[in-house]
């Protein structure tokens, strides 16, 4: 395709006022959108036009805009930050889109995760499950020297996928279940191959689980559609690490 | 210290429950299978098996009520991950789609809770049909016993049920595809390079299985099997 070639796109976007009010699917037409655009520039762009009009804006969440903070979402055309594998919906360039292309925004759509406003939800269920058991509880004083404490450094890259999360909520978005198994089990695998995670690894996997639970997020089927839809590659593997770790805190 | 049955019903517990369950369950469909094997080789192989498994006695009636328990907590556990699935996310997507990276997901994991429910009902059906069915007698080596080959041999003369019975055990295979890989995952046993071995090894698995069943009937329907 023409890099330099301009869009004419259909929104189908989701308009809800607030979180107690029904909300619709609206339709908006949008041209000369420019393929080096990001997908919220482009809403960036519908959001001008909208105020031109004299509309409100589309609300939607979003931060760094460069992939690491886990605050854009989005389902787009059904996927949770698009179709763009191992992308945030921040990164997602309109080039990846066709000309005449009808593209429909939805919120994450979970019971823990209720909307706000249009395409804003409240993750804070997420917040919760790490105040459960996300950290350690020792005090770290100042920055430490380097290499005080040892970690090989297969272990390090180990912790270092698990913690590549960025709490987005894209797993929950994309389970069929509305499961939050991925990110919690990102929490928990990460701290499970630190000595710093070690001591408290029993409380932990009980307690993130238990809050996980009872916020309402649905039970894991393993269909692996979380992994498929992170945008940080986050392995199933996890899962299977915070079961193992259950096991291992229920029964001894 | 949590109690046992909070433990249990986590949504943890209740993987690990359906993974050990569903594992117990993949081995009685294998010995089932090979059991039915017997029917290949004849009426005096098949009833003399038949024979064999009834004069267990009382061991039969724990395995009977041990396989009745399993199957009955891996449905229950079933239902109710269905059910909190559609609690969890009241309102739908209003458009659905497949990411586009490493997925699992497929239209055996997604039917997961109706193969199952057919499966359900299909074994209480199968049950009434043969366990329960009419009770022909034989004499073998001047021994009597049921002649449980001609129940088999009559039943799947009929089309609809023969053919039935073929859709059922296809959808079998469609559950043990998903079914098969999930358990060790639920157990916690798979890493990245164990996955693919066992997901490989499940989809032979349930494909062996699903044909292992219905080349039976299908074989004394069209008359190979007497």
């Amino acid at each position: 395709m023409d890099t330099n070639s301009k869009l004419t796109l259909n929104l189908k976007v989701w308009r809800q006022k607030n979180g107690s009010a029904k909300g619709k699917l609206a339709d908006y037409k949008l041209t000369d959108v420019s393929t080096h655009m990001s997908f919220l520039e482009m809403l960036d762009v519908l959001n001008e036009q909208l105020i031109k009009q004299g509309e409100d804006p589309v609300e939607f969440d979003n931060d760094c805009r460069e992939g690491i903070c886990g605050m854009c979402s989005l389902v787009i055309n059904g996927v949770a930050h698009g179709q763009e594998s191992s992308t945030a919906t921040c990164q997602l360039h309109m080039r990846k889109f066709n000309d005449g292309d009808t593209i429909t925004i939805e919120p994450w759509r979970s019971k823990a995760f209720p909307v706000i406003k249009d395409l804003v939800v409240d993750r804070t269920a997420f917040d919760q499950i790490i105040s459960a058991g996300g950290y350690t509880s020792c005090r770290v004083g100042s920055a430490a020297d380097a290499n005080s404490l040892l970690i090989p450094k297969d272990m390090a890259e180990k912790a270092m996928d698990a913690a590549a999360c960025i709490g987005c909520g894209a797993c929950v978005a994309a389970c069929p279940n509305g499961s939050a198994s991925l990110f919690v089990a990102a929490k928990i695998a990460q701290f499970s191959y630190l000595p710093q995670g070690k001591a408290e690894r029993k409380k932990r996997v009980l307690n993130m689980v238990g809050k996980m639970d009872d916020l309402g997020f649905g039970d894991c089927s393993n269909h692996g559609e979380c992994e498929a839809a992170c945008p940080k590659e986050i392995s199933i593997t996890h899962i299977a690490i915070m079961r193992k770790e259950y096991v291992k805190a229920a029964f001894s | 210290m949590l109690p046992f049955s909070s433990i249990l019903w986590s949504s943890v517990g209740k993987k690990i429950l359906t993974g050990i369950t569903g594992i117990l369950l993949t081995l009685f469909v294998i010995g089932h299978m090979a059991g039915n094997i017997s029917l290949f080789i004849g009426s005096v192989a098949f009833n003399s098996y038949t024979k064999k498994l009834e004069s267990l006695g009382l061991l039969l009636y724990v395995i009977e009520i041990g396989l009745v328990s399993v199957f009955v907590i891996h449905a229950i556990i079933g239902i109710s991950i269905y059910l909190k699935k559609r609690e969890a996310r009241p309102e739908p997507y209003m458009k659905s789609g497949d990411a586009t990276g490493n997925s699992q997901k497929t239209v055996s994991s997604e039917t997961m809770i109706w193969t199952g429910l057919i499966m359900l009902v299909f074994t209480v059906l199968h049950l009434i049909t043969f366990k329960y069915g009419p009770h022909y007698t034989t004499f073998i080596d001047g021994e009597e016993m049921r002649d449980l080959h001609r129940l088999v041999i009559e039943v799947f003369q009929r089309p609809s049920y023969t053919f039935g019975y073929v859709i059922v055990m296809i959808l079998l295979g469609f559950h043990l595809r998903h079914g098969f890989w999930s358990a060790f995952q639920s157990l916690g046993l798979t890493n990245p390079r164990m996955k693919t071995i066992v997901y490989g090894l499940g989809i032979f698995l349930s494909f062996l299985l699903a044909i292992g069943f219905l080349s039976m009937p299908l074989c004394i329907y069209f008359g190979l099997i007497k």
